[in-house]
């Protein structure tokens, strides 16, 4: 059994949220630059230079890359020969705790649907374990924003609405989004398992690294096609228009009960934070 | 690109059409959806909302000798039913992201405030036009209290006119 303490787990998502909120990963920018140059709406190819602008600026560590630092998500990939000297989700709270402290992080998770009362400190991250083989402990960690959050769905299809069913109801629900979700977003879509798990897909799907294919061609497939169908809705960057709605669609699957096709999309803003540490 | 400071008058409105480039200096102030049900409700204003501006943002803690922390603009949709009163007093600009209710832009033309949008995201470039802020009304509401700004230049687009033009049309 190999030993980790709770303080390594602690220090490792503190270090982690500090630097996601001021840093895009280099693939990211490289995708936005690329859209930039295909960029013929004026408005659009000014409001991608922003988004270029601000996360120069905000890699310089004075400044977050956006006021919206996110609620944390964390997927933990758990070694079933690990011994936990602390409690998991206590030393992960801790890591934001202090994250969202030292990094000068906004707080933005209240305690209550109705009270509203904000926890000051940026916790609980949400959490998913899994327990998994081997001795290492996997941490996918994401400062995940509001606004996209809030125009992403789950819906459950009949099994009979298939591929065109669910083409329809994510280019229906990204084109009813508009700019809300801060375009140009990532598509995250779970498609399989139940009501829960296929949210789960979808938010393990915009973890995603960019430039990745799907194994089943099926879905590496469908990935393409939705992102070519996405840009032509012509919502393009904030929703002013142009040909740079998405920068990438990712598909997750599982098996499902032969009554049921649930669809999770979980949309990601342009400032897609998220980053994975090994213990 | 258009120039404009604060405060601005119903010939600088006539002049903004959707789509176009707007550089704001002067006074602004920050506001978004607890402020918003505030000021409905409870208490008139600390400023003029005559001639006014408002940009939707709950920004980070400021670092160091920064006024501010980062200040990108919140979805405006939430304050829709909200914002009546506001215009009927006044206030000329609002700054968020993403699109409105077509009550809302009616109301807006009518009593002639522009909608703009900021480059959602953007906290760290907005927040660099930022030179000083003060907070004037609700400090107990943390990122969502009502901040006095200073700003040079701070970048937005003209997203409903008082003409009728629409960016989000599509």
């Amino acid at each position: 059994m190999r030993k980790i303490s709770g303080d390594i787990i602690t220090k490792a998502v503190k270090e982690a949220v500090i630097k996601i909120n001021y840093n895009l990963d280099n693939s990211l920018v490289a995708r936005i630059q690329k859209a930039k140059e295909h960029e013929t709406n004026q408005t659009a190819s000014a409001i991608l230079d922003d988004i270029l602008a601000n996360q120069e600026i905000a890699g310089k560590g004075e400044f977050p890359l956006c006021q919206d630092t996110g609620v944390v998500v964390v997927f933990a990939e758990l070694g079933r020969d690990i011994y936990l000297e602390h409690d998991l989700e206590a030393s992960i709270n801790e890591g934001v705790r202090q994250g969202y402290q030292e990094g000068y992080l906004r707080k933005s998770i209240v305690n209550h649907p109705f009270n509203r009362e904000n926890t000051q400190d940026n916790t609980p991250a949400i959490i998913h374990t899994r327990v998994v083989a081997g001795s290492s402990l996997k941490l996918k960690i994401a400062a995940k924003g509001g606004g996209s959050e809030n125009m992403s769905l789950v819906k459950m299809l009949t099994p009979a609405e298939g591929i065109e069913g669910v083409k329809k109801l994510v280019l229906d629900t990204i084109f009813h989004a508009g700019g809300k979700p801060c375009p140009p977003i990532i598509v995250g879509l779970g498609l399989g398992g139940n009501l829960e798990k296929s949210a789960l897909l979808a938010k393990e799907a915009i973890l995603r690294p960019l430039d990745d294919h799907h194994d089943d061609p099926i879905i590496a497939s469908l990935e393409n096609e939705l992102y070519e169908e996405i840009n032509k809705l012509g919502v393009g960057p904030m929703g002013v228009g142009g040909e740079t709605t998405c920068l990438a669609v990712k598909i997750n699957t599982y098996p499902m009960h032969i009554a049921s096709l649930p669809v999770a999309i979980n949309i990601q803003c342009h400032s897609a934070r998220h980053t994975e540490v090994i213990l | 690109m258009i120039r404009m400071t604060t405060p601005i008058t119903n010939d600088d409105v006539e002049r903004l059409y959707a789509g176009e480039k707007v550089l704001i200096s002067g006074t602004i102030y920050t506001a978004r959806d607890q402020a918003h049900i505030r000021l409905l409700t409870e208490e008139r204003p600390a400023f003029d909302i005559d001639g006014s501006v408002i940009f939707y943002v709950g920004p980070t803690p400021a670092r160091g000798g920064n006024p501010i922390g980062s200040s990108g603009p919140t979805s405006s949709y939430r304050m829709d039913n909200i914002t009546s009163n506001l215009m009927q007093q006044g206030l000329k600009l609002m700054i968020g992201k993403g699109d409105r209710s077509e009550a809302f832009r009616q109301e807006m033309m009518k009593y002639k405030s522009v909608y703009l949008i900021a480059t959602g995201g953007a906290g760290a470039l907005l927040a660099s036009t930022v030179l000083s802020s003060k907070t004037i009304m609700y400090e107990d509401l943390g990122a969502e209290a009502i901040r006095e700004l200073t700003v040079k230049d701070f970048p937005c687009f003209v997203a409903y006119d008082i003409h009728g033009g629409n960016i989000f049309q599509r």
